[in-house]
Parts: C-alpha cells; sequence; structure tokens
C-alpha cells in the first residue's frame, strides 16, 4: 500500500503561474545571508523581537547564520513561530521587525531579517528535517480547531507539543486557509505553504478537509473534545451593492486571489477595476498585471493618504505598473450579460470628513473585469447562530471577544484566534494569537484535568 | 601658518629611501620581476625573499582566519626561505638595482650558522648591489628545526654571534630580523646591538595553528593530512607588534633604527608604528591579500595625515608617542573618567547595557521611562519580560503604537540607557561595544586629587613594598 500525498504533493503547480510570479524577494545564498548577518549588531532586548508578534528571538537566529549553526537558527525561529516559514516570506516587515531595526538609525539599512529567517528555514527544507520537536506523551486529552489557517496550526502544534489531540476541520481542500489561498504568489506559493504543514502534520496534527462546521456539528464537537478553537477568520468580501453585479466579469479579490494561486486561472485579458485600496485590493491588482490585463486601475473613494494598505504595497502596485483613481465611487455597473462600463462619480470630502458625490461628475470607465475589494464580513454570526452553545459567545463589531493573553472567549472552553478575533491582520498575527491559546488551552485542560483528580 | 608640503623620504640606517614603505621578505619579494613591478606601484624598498642553500617547500602553506565575515584577519604560512638558487636571486638583485637605483634593496640572509658561510653570502649579496642585508633570525617554522631562523633569534649569544660574523664581513647596514617567540624580545635586540648591528626589524611572524577541519579533524594548512605550526601574521598581531617594537625602541641597550613589521595594512598603522619610534615600515599581508596597489592610499593618507598635522618630515614624529608608554606603576591612580552617554546619537542597540552588566561593573541601567531610577533590574529579568509583551502588526491610519508610531529614526526613551556615574569606573567597555562614533564618550571628572601613581604610594608608604622577586613566600616551607 503507498503512503498517502503529503500536502505538499498535493499541492497546485502551475508552470505558467510559476513564471508570472517569481519570487518578489529572491532568497539569499549562503554567502549573501552570512555577510548580512554579519552586519547584525546583535542588540540586546531587541526591537525586531519586540516587535514580532510571535517575538522570534532574532538577533540570535541571525547570529546562529553567522555562526554556521543553521538548524539551530531554523529552531530558535520554529520555537517561537511554527510558521517562520510561510512568516518569512509573507510578513510586511517593512512595519515589524525590519521597521524596528536600529539600523534605520546607525547607517540607514536595516537588517534584511525576512530573507535570512527565510534562508534558515529553506535550509531546513534542504536538509529534509522536520520540525525540531517531539509531540508529549498523550494525554487522553483532545482539541477540535475550527478552521485550518494559521492560528489553527499555531495553536494545534502547542497542543500536540503539550500531549493533547489536535484535530483541524477545514472546508477547503487543502489545509493553511490564506497562507496556502490567500497570500500574493510573488511572496508565498500553496506549495511552500503546504510543506510548512505536512511538518506540522508530524507532529500528529489530524486533519478534516473538504468539511464545513455548521453549528449543530459544532455542538457535537464541543461534546466530544476538552475544548474548541475558533480558527474561522472572516467571511465574504462585501457587496457593492448595485445592481448587476451577478454579470460574468465581476468577482471579489479573495476568489480571483485562490483562483489564480490554484492554477484555474492562468491569464487575463483586457481592462481590469479593482475597487478598493487595503492590502487585498494591492495584491488583486498586481495579480491583475501580472496575469497579463490590459490596464489595471484601482478605485478608491478616498486620497491615497488614506488608503489602508501598507506604504510599500502601495508603491509597489505603481512599480507594476497599476494605475489609481482617487475620490470616485461605483454607481453603477452595465453590460450586456458580460461587465462592459463601470460607472464612477467623483467624490469630494466635507467639513466632518464625510465623503459626498460632485453632483454632474459622472463618469463611465469601460473595463472588461471588476474586482471587488471593499472588505469581509465576519461569519461567526452563522456559525454562532441556532442556540448552539458558543451563541453565547460575547462578539464585538462581529469579532470574537477574547482575552488576548489566553485567546479564551467569554466561554470558558472556547478559545479563538486569528482574524475572527482581530478584525483582518496578518499571518504573524494569527500566529501569535494561535501559539498564545495553544499554550493557554494545555494549561486549562491539563490544569483543570490535575484540579479533578 | 604655512602649509606643510610634507616629504615621505627618509633615510634609515644611512639607506636613503623615497618612502618609509617597504615589502617585507616574504612571497611578494620572491623575484625581481615582482619586485621591479612593486616598486612602479610605489614601494620605496623590499627586503628579497630570504636566501640561502634552496629548500624544498610543501604544498599547501598558507592558512587564514577570518572574522565576522571578513577575510584574513589573521594569516599563516609554512613557506621555508626562497627555493631559488643563490646566483638566481643574487643576477636579479643587481638587475633591479641597475634600474631602480634609488629604490631600496635589503637582502634578507639566512645560512647554517658557519662563520665562513656568513661571510661568504654577505659578499656576494653586497657584491650583487644589495643596500643592506637583514639577518633572518625569524623564521619559526622548518628553517629552526635545522638550526636556523628563529632557532638562532630565541638565544641571544646565538644572535650576538652571527650578527659579528657578519659585520666582519658587511660594508653596508646590518638588519636583524628579531622574533617574537620569546619571553622578552629586547634580550635578542640588545644582543645584536653588542654586536654591531646597524638596525633592527620586528617582529616576524608568531608561532601558531589557525585552525582544525572540523570534518577531517586536520589542521590547516594541510599537508597531506597533517599540518605544522606556521607564521601568524596580518592585522591579528598589528598590537603584539606594536608592543614589541615599543619595549626595544624603550629600552636605550636595545633600539636601534628600527624596521617594523607586524599587520601593516594602511597609512594610520604606519603612523603607529613611526610613533613608537620606526624608521621604516614592511608589508607583507596585505600585499599577498590586496597587492601591491595598496602602498598608494599608504603614501597618500601618510602624507595628508602630516599635512593636518603638520608634520614636514617623518623624523617630526618618530617616536612621538614612545614617552607616554609607561610601566603600570607610573599610570596615575587619581585620574577618573566615567562614560556619557549621548542621547541624541544612541540608536538603543543596548550593546552597552549588556557588556557593562555581564562584563564590567553592573552600572548602566535601562529606567529612563521608570518612574524612579532602578538599578536592580538585571538582563535576565527584562529579557523574561519581553515574551509576555503582546505586540500586533500596526494597520497604517488604524494603529498609532506600531513601531512606526515614533518613526524608525528616533530611538525611544526606554532603549536609550543610563549611566549610574558614580558607579562608573570608567573601563571604556561601552564605549567600545558601542557601534556609533561618539555616542559613548569617555568625560573626565574633576575629583580635586593631585595626580598620584602606585610608585608614588609606595614610596609615600600608602601602600606596602612590592615583593622583590626570589622572595616570594614559599607555599611548602
Amino acid at each position: 500500500m503507498s503512503e498517502p500525498l503529503t500536502f505538499f504533493e498535493q499541492s497546485p503547480r502551475s508552470p505558467e503561474i510559476a513564471a508570472r510570479f517569481p519570487d518578489l524577494h529572491p532568497a539569499f545564498d549562503k554567502t549573501a545571508a552570512v555577510a548580512e548577518a554579519n552586519r547584525c549588531l546583535y542588540c540586546f532586548d531587541a526591537p525586531c523581537t519586540t516587535a514580532c508578534p510571535t517575538h522570534i528571538d532574532v538577533p540570535r537566529f541571525i547570529k546562529k547564520i553567522a555562526s554556521d549553526n543553521l538548524e539551530g537558527s531554523a529552531k530558535t525561529i520554529l520555537d517561537s513561530n511554527i510558521l517562520g516559514e510561510s512568516c518569512s516570506r509573507a510578513c510586511p516587515v517593512n512595519v515589524l521587525c525590519e521597521g524596528a531595526c536600529v539600523m534605520h538609525r546607525y547607517n540607514k539599512q536595516p537588517i534584511a531579517i525576512a530573507r535570512l529567517q527565510r534562508f534558515a528555514m529553506d535550509s531546513l527544507t534542504e536538509a529534509g528535517a522536520g520540525l525540531p520537536f517531539t509531540p508529549a506523551p498523550d494525554t487522553g486529552k483532545s482539541v477540535a480547531l475550527i478552521g485550518g489557517g494559521p492560528a489553527s496550526l499555531a495553536c494545534a502544534a502547542e497542543l500536540r507539543r503539550a500531549g493533547i489531540r489536535a484535530v483541524i476541520y477545514d472546508a477547503r481542500p487543502l489545509p493553511g486557509g490564506l497562507n496556502t489561498y490567500g497570500v500574493a504568489e510573488y511572496k508565498l506559493t500553496p506549495a511552500a505553504s503546504l510543506r510548512e504543514i505536512d511538518r506540522i502534520a508530524q507532529l500528529g496534527v489530524e486533519f478534516h478537509l473538504n468539511t464545513t462546521v455548521e453549528a449543530a456539528m459544532l455542538a457535537r464537537l464541543e461534546s466530544e473534545h476538552d475544548a474548541i478553537f475558533l480558527g474561522v477568520g472572516l467571511g465574504a468580501i462585501h457587496r457593492l451593492g448595485i445592481a448587476g453585479e451577478e454579470m460574468t466579469g465581476i468577482t471579489n479579490a479573495l476568489d480571483f486571489i485562490a483562483d489564480y494561486k490554484r492554477g484555474a486561472l492562468t491569464q487575463i485579458s483586457g481592462r481590469v477595476a479593482v475597487v478598493g485600496a487595503g492590502n487585498t485590493a494591492i495584491d488583486a491588482a498586481n495579480a491583475s498585471v501580472r496575469l497579463g490585463a490590459e490596464s489595471v486601475t484601482m478605485i478608491y473613494r478616498r486620497g491615497p493618504e488614506q488608503m489602508s494598505a501598507f506604504d510599500f504595497e502601495y508603491e509597489h502596485a505603481k512599480q507594476e505598473g497599476v494605475d489609481f483613481l482617487w475620490h470616485v465611487q461605483p454607481i453603477g455597473l452595465s453590460g450586456n450579460g458580460r461587465i462592459e462600463v463601470l460607472q464612477l462619480e467623483r467624490l469630494e470630502s466635507s467639513t466632518d470628513g464625510s465623503l459626498i458625490p460632485i453632483p454632474n461628475s459622472a463618469f463611465d470607465l469601460r473595463v472588461e473585469h471588476v474586482i471587488l475589494a471593499i472588505g469581509q464580513s465576519t461569519h461567526t454570526d452563522a456559525l454562532l447562530a441556532n442556540g448552539a452553545a458558543p451563541a453565547k459567545l460575547k462578539l464585538e463589531r462581529g469579532r470574537i471577544l477574547i482575552d488576548r493573553a489566553t485567546g479564551q472567549t467569554s466561554t470558558p472552553k472556547y478559545f479563538a484566534g486569528g482574524d475572527c478575533t482581530n478584525g483582518g491582520r496578518e499571518v504573524v498575527d494569527a500566529v501569535a494569537d494561535g501559539k498564545r491559546a495553544g499554550i493557554a488551552m494545555a494549561a486549562w485542560i491539563l490544569g483543570g484535568a490535575n484540579a479533578s483528580h | 601658518m604655512p602649509a606643510t608640503n610634507p616629504t615621505l623620504e627618509t633615510t634609515f640606517a644611512g639607506i636613503r629611501c623615497l618612502n618609509p614603505f617597504w615589502l617585507a621578505s616574504a612571497p611578494p619579494t620572491n623575484c625581481g620581476e615582482q619586485i621591479m613591478r612593486a616598486f612602479d606601484a610605489g614601494w620605496g624598498g623590499a627586503v628579497w625573499k630570504t636566501i640561502g642553500e634552496p629548500i624544498t617547500n610543501v604544498s599547501s602553506r598558507y592558512s587564514s582566519i577570518d572574522y565576522n565575515g571578513t577575510k584574513i584577519m589573521g594569516f599563516n604560512n609554512i613557506e621555508l626561505i626562497s627555493d631559488r638558487p643563490i646566483e638566481t636571486n643574487l643576477r636579479e638583485i643587481e638587475e633591479v638595482k641597475r634600474r631602480y637605483p634609488k629604490h631600496v634593496v635589503i637582502a634578507s640572509l639566512m645560512v647554517e650558522s658557519k662563520r665562513d658561510s656568513w661571510h661568504e653570502i654577505v659578499k656576494r649579496a653586497e657584491g650583487a648591489g644589495a643596500d643592506g642585508l637583514e639577518l633572518n633570525f625569524g623564521c619559526p617554522h622548518g628553517m629552526s628545526e635545522r638550526g636556523m631562523g628563529s632557532a638562532v633569534g630565541q638565544v641571544p649569544e646565538y644572535c650576538q654571534q652571527i650578527t659579528e660574523w657578519v659585520k666582519e664581513a658587511a660594508h653596508t647596514p646590518v638588519i636583524v630580523k628579531l622574533t617574537p617567540n620569546i619571553s622578552d624580545i629586547r634580550m635578542p635586540a640588545r644582543a645584536a646591538k653588542r654586536a654591531g648591528a646597524d638596525a633592527l626589524s620586528a617582529i616576524n611572524t608568531i608561532n601558531s595553528i589557525t585552525s582544525i577541519d572540523l570534518d577531517t579533524f586536520e589542521p590547516r594548512p594541510n599537508v597531506d593530512g597533517k599540518s605544522s605550526h606556521g607564521g601568524y601574521c596580518g592585522p591579528a598581531v598589528k598590537p603584539i607588534a606594536l608592543n614589541m617594537v615599543q619595549q626595544v625602541m624603550s629600552d636605550p641597550s636595545a633600539a636601534l633604527p628600527m624596521s617594523a613589521i607586524g599587520g601593516i595594512a594602511t597609512w594610520s598603522d604606519a603612523a603607529e608604528f613611526i610613533l613608537l619610534g620606526a624608521g621604516t615600515v614592511q608589508v607583507c599581508t596585505a600585499a599577498m591579500h590586496y597587492g601591491y596597489r595598496i602602498v598608494e592610499d599608504m603614501a597618500d593618507g601618510l602624507l595628508a595625515w602630516m599635512r593636518r598635522k603638520n608634520f614636514a618630515t617623518l623624523d617630526d614624529f618618530r617616536g612621538r608617542s614612545l614617552p607616554n608608554v609607561t610601566e603600570w606603576k607610573h599610570l596615575n591612580l587619581n585620574y577618573k573618567i566615567v562614560a556619557h552617554i549621548h542621547e541624541d546619537k544612541c540608536i538603543g542597540c543596548e550593546l552597552c547595557y549588556t557588556a557593562c552588566w555581564d562584563g564590567a561593573h553592573q552600572c548602566i541601567h535601562l529606567d529612563r521611562t521608570l518612574p524612579h531610577a532602578d538599578t536592580t533590574r538585571t538582563p535576565q529579568s527584562i529579557a523574561a519580560e519581553a515574551p509576555r509583551r503582546i505586540t500586533t502588526t500596526p494597520i497604517p491610519k488604524l494603529d498609532l503604537n506600531g513601531p512606526g508610531a515614533d518613526g524608525p529614526n528616533l530611538t525611544p526613551l526606554s532603549r536609550i540607557p543610563r549611566v549610574d556615574e558614580h558607579e562608573c569606573v570608567g573601563c571604556n567597555l561601552c564605549s567600545l561595544v558601542c557601534p556609533v562614533p561618539d555616542c559613548i564618550t569617555m568625560e573626565r571628572v574633576d575629583n580635586g586629587l593631585a595626580p598620584q601613581t602606585w610608585d608614588e604610594r609606595v614610596a609615600a608608604g600608602i601602600v606596602p613594598e612590592p615583593i622583590e622577586h626570589g622572595v616570594l613566600p614559599n607555599p611548602n616551607a
């Protein structure tokens, strides 16, 4: 009997996508990594470590690269961040570790922490090594984790290290959530995400894929497990609420990104309008350029100073050749079954900051594609409906309210982390949430067990 | 004041030199063709690769150690003296001197310890036109096993004897090259001076094993799985060489015109050796690393520095630092400095903090933003606090407390260490580890005390007399 395929072996591999999305930050070779590692000052209580939500001991792993202790370097990273490989590629390091680097105030060039981290993690992969951790002896306890994204993966790894069974449920065919399906391909490929998850699976984490957990199933899982971790992320992208949204050629950014990452979409023709100006909107716009769009225009109702995308992402989009239409909003969609015209009107800010349409300012933008990236709803409401126990979970603006230090919700048996609790931040924030929750859950479950004996 | 127009021309033990930069006796001076190219590049002189009965070399011959990514901090060789016939070397010396009459060619010599052999080689070298002779009493490997090189240099009597034989025959200046592989370099230096040597050169290479291959467990440089101790040189040995040059030059029984050697690679290295009394400097490792071209900046940089200091000639500053080197007992015990951190320059790396706690006197603290000065928090307690902080990715326009909030160009006050000036002993460590120039300066504290040395305290009866050598109390008595 043959071994079941690893997730890595199941990863989508489209040569065309690979060609269109080469690495944005190519890997260091060893010489370059060591030279860069030697630039690190080895700060005490380093600001980069503080800035990292998972508190990777950055100077320590960097000095291990310099000393040619790559095994120790990878272990240092993984000790704090079990998804250290994907974070090295996906993190917005300009506002995290590299943004905090004291080198900004020294010779102006921060240490290339992300690329060094990737180098250390790649060396682990090249060595064919698994995680440098083993599960603790089985405690007989178990946790169900809803959602297979970074928060649940990090939580599951902590639980396994404490000897607790960890069972992940995810609606998609492959685990990883946005790490596998949602990060811009030039940063993180599904193969890299899945290779990392294979290592976590080796800790004995169980995966139930293609499985949507509804309220009734959640109630069953609650009765079968010692605790539940909710790492369900955010829901669908908001709709415009304009007639014609069902027309061919109109999609949302998350589906669009997942489609090309799966290899289901390998090129795009014609003109593209991306509505929204967050990081996801930028990812969709850049992807459109790379997939061959004739032109790509981002549509935003405010100005560049208000966009929620990171500055470096905005700069990247400009370099990719994306055009911007500021202070406009869609007011109509027209076409003959397929989108042909996006009708826009200009806006101005009133003194109280609200946006007011400028009369008679409407104009047409001829497009073949419209991609919506105007924020995501939460889908906790659906999950928590129907009177199941978690209906008691306290929410805040649709987000699950947690104790930040433990991830525990208002219902003690339920813990949560990641986008469903923070409204949508970064992979590394989800990992940090999952890690804290995993440690706290193990203490809660095992401490409770001890107390009862 | 009129701008000085300094010159590098100098006279060394009677030898006129275009500049003080000589190539040391080593692979860069192996043959005439090399030396003529070196003269074209700007070198003022060359000490020929040691001439003697041709030897057989091994391969490999060199190894080195790197430091934090910088190549060749220290260099090691197990190469012997010239492997070329004596007559070839002498013929080429003749040719070089004919074509470069103003450049200095010194013949480095090593023959068996017999009076006739030395007389003969001296005559032949001078016959070829050498401007001077350097006696290689320093080579620490191979030749020493055959009773030559450092086997001579380590025994002052041998050193004196051979120098005397050479002086019987020599008409040109005789330079004795000293080995550092000895407890007190002044002993062979005095022996050479007693024998009538005209000059000294120091230091030769230091006995060393540069490294062990961690896969094969074999030392480097590897010769069929084995190695032998080699001569260590390069930037790493400069402080040792500076000390030994000073030791000799401060000793009236030893001091002679000194051609300094040891880790010299730049004009500033050269200036330091000249300040300790050197007449010329000899370079090898740096030329092996980067080629003869390095001499251009050595000359250019030294002239620029001389202009800034208003020195017209090398003599204007030669030996100028010698009076400033003294024995510890003559240092002022009442001189007090303390570290001062210039907050505007601090980048918040906190290297001074951890260095002071673990490597010095626990008088730098991270308490500027605490309600009260707190000298009890240790690096361990601060490190334990760090992982408990919850941080998130700052989302632009929403989060104001991320690392971008202060801008990466402003060091948070909490990261700027504070020096407890009452406890600071003025050791310099923090200022040495600080990566930022002039961020930590050592400031003099006026303690109102007149200068006083240990020697003076002993003389005043404040502290007991030192125990004389040879009268240490016998622990077995």
